[in-house]
């Protein structure tokens, strides 16, 4: 058994009892590593030296009595689109490789005034373009559940290094699935919060309207503190939203009588692999003997949110990463010719294809003739999405159903064909049109494979929704299985 | 409405990237694949329908004017592929 298989509040019971120190929670992560991301390949840079020195300050401060932060101790990995303060960070990007923030995202300060210990930089798909963690220019994330297979993605770092015991939590960042999908086929938490919840200050930017950076945690209880720690207006961002910030392990009371949750026909029809179905019919019967009603509801326009996800998001991509221009930061390319060829070769060289084609796909759509066919049709498809959330969260508490139709599938499956890649996310992006939270938590397995159960919330919310998380798990042990790595 | 090789080089060049001939080809299969399918949102009508751009409802937000520090010049020039005299170098504009 590993430390980080003990509990938040048991872990910081033996930090005051002395039995354990705060270096010894990094040294267990930094072993852990050792051992494990040959194979796994979750870290794209290991901060040992920085580590080493915050557990030591903390361990002085823990010895003075001082007074403990939240996540006083705990070992984190970032996802690398966070920017970190004088540690790399890449986005996965060889257009960033030698890019060395010189601030903290916002939610990595605020990590940091937690007093937990930054580990390290996690594996993503490029500038979080992907869902399988197959598009990171260094190298690929392999499931700790079935090496073969991918860890999904974006966060398929931040999900792999959770589950594979590297590092107590790490956060993660959703765009259109990209926290609970890898979640759900890593077999751990994910929650993505409200759109706007957590400061997107220092987060590289992919889609604005939808990014969100969120906690990956072993279970429900790690998600609520980690969200504790990082929601929060901040003036930095002008998209933040400026709302009371409730307590949110108090929702962790396991009870769910009278809850009303509505199950959409859409996330359990066709695509959806059966055995899915049955673990999240098996969750649903959980939660009835737990004294929440559920029934079946309609959102209608489910099988719309994915072609209008990735003309909105592409989009948005195109006119983000126009800063790439090998001026300010970035690798430029040698011996330009002239502005516009440094500005041409350094991109063409910096991005890799998943990350071409979608600032293709965004300049098409926002191109003189097409703004009203495509993009303004698709943000016109996005009001009637956000509708049917309106509509069904109007009568009932939350929304509950599979996070991905399959589980984890193998690596290379379906590298050339995106668009059956993009219909791994046919579940979570509607969501992320909505601007609603979710959280993805460990329901079981298919054929040894985890599957994840997605419970979707009210805006700003995220207690009711951890409030059912919390109460599943409990009643439930997947999230205490380990895969079984050497 | 399909995409050609020829409309490939129109967009690439609007996105300041330099394609290959095959990723071009490339490019011009897959955009078509998708650019097919997202044609499925003309399925619905969306007249009198309000985009959404954003989920929040926030309008524009202000802060005082007021004088505050800004990064210094030797931290702001860190990251740059080329600098001279506390200044970003870009090859000649203007010969």
């Amino acid at each position: 058994m590993s430390l980080f298989d003990l509990r938040l509040s048991d872990v910081h019971d033996r930090l005051a009892r002395k039995e354990i120190t705060v270096s010894d929670l990094t040294e267990t992560s930094l072993k852990r590593i050792a051992e494990t991301d040959g194979e796994i390949g979750a870290f794209l840079t290991l901060d040992e030296e920085g580590a080493r020195q915050s557990a030591k300050e903390l361990d002085g401060q823990l010895a003075a009595g001082g007074e403990r932060g939240l996540l006083f101790g705990l070992p984190a990995g970032i996802k690398d689109n966070m920017a970190t303060e004088g540690l790399r960070t890449t986005c996965a990007s060889r257009f960033l490789d030698n890019h060395i923030p010189i601030y903290d995202a916002t939610a990595v300060r605020k990590l940091r005034s937690a007093q937990a210990v930054t580990i390290g930089k996690l594996n993503m798909d490029e500038f979080a373009m992907g869902g399988s963690n197959e598009n990171s220019a260094y190298h690929p994330v392999r499931n700790p559940w079935d090496l073969t297979r991918v860890p999904g993605g974006s966060s398929g770092g931040s999900a792999a290094a959770v589950a594979a015991g590297q590092v107590y939590f790490a956060l993660g960042s959703d765009t259109g699935g990209s926290i609970r999908q890898p979640a759900a086929y890593c077999g751990v938490v994910g929650l993505k919060p409200t759109y706007g919840l957590v400061s997107r200050f220092g987060l590289v930017a992919f889609a604005s309207s939808l990014d969100q950076i969120g906690p990956i945690t072993k279970n429900v209880e790690d998600a609520a503190y980690v969200l504790q720690a990082i929601a929060g207006h901040d003036p930095m961002d002008s998209t933040s939203a400026d709302v009371d910030i409730p307590d949110y392990t108090s929702a962790l009371t396991g009870d769910v009588r009278g809850l009303r949750i509505g199950v959409p026909r859409e996330y359990l029809g066709q695509g959806v692999d059966p055995r899915v179905k049955e673990r999240v019919m098996e969750a649903l019967r959980q939660f009835e003997s737990l004294g929440a009603r559920w029934e079946e509801v309609s959102l209608p326009h489910t099988e719309y949110a994915v072609a209008a996800y990735y003309l909105l998001a592409s989009s948005e991509a195109s006119s983000n990463l126009a800063r790439f221009d090998g001026v300010r930061y970035g690798v430029r390319a040698e011996n330009p010719d002239n502005l516009l060829d440094l500005y041409r070769r350094s991109r063409s060289e910096g991005f890799g294809p998943e990350v071409k084609r979608r600032i293709m796909l965004g300049t098409y759509a926002l191109s003189s003739g097409y703004y009203d066919a495509y993009y303004l049709k698709a943000q016109k498809v996005r009001t009637l999405i956000k509708r049917d959330f309106d509509q069904v969260l109007e009568k009932f508490d939350l929304i509950v159903g599979p996070t991905a139709p399959t589980p984890a599938f193998k690596l290379g499956e379906q590298v050339d064909d995106p668009l059956q890649m993009y219909m791994n996310d046919i579940l979570t992006i509607p969501v992320s049109l909505a601007g609603v939270p979710a959280i993805s938590v460990p329901c079981g397995f298919a054929d040894g494979l985890p599957v994840g159960l997605q419970i979707i919330g009210k805006p700003f919310d995220e207690t009711t929704v951890l409030r059912a998380a919390y109460a599943y798990e409990s009643a439930t042990d997947h999230h205490t299985r380990r895969p079984a790595l050497s | 409405m399909s995409i050609s090789v020829k409309d490939v080089e129109h967009v690439a060049d609007l996105a300041r990237l330099d394609l290959s001939e095959e990723e071009k080809d490339r490019y011009a299969g897959q955009l078509n694949a998708i650019l097919k399918y997202a044609e499925k949102l003309n399925e619905l009508d969306t007249d009198g329908v309000e985009p959404t751009s954003h989920v929040l409802p926030l309008a524009n937000v202000m802060r005082e004017d007021e004088v505050r520090p800004s990064w210094p010049v030797e931290k702001v020039l860190a990251n740059a592929p080329d600098e001279e005299d506390g200044q970003f170098k870009v090859p000649a504009v203007l010969e």
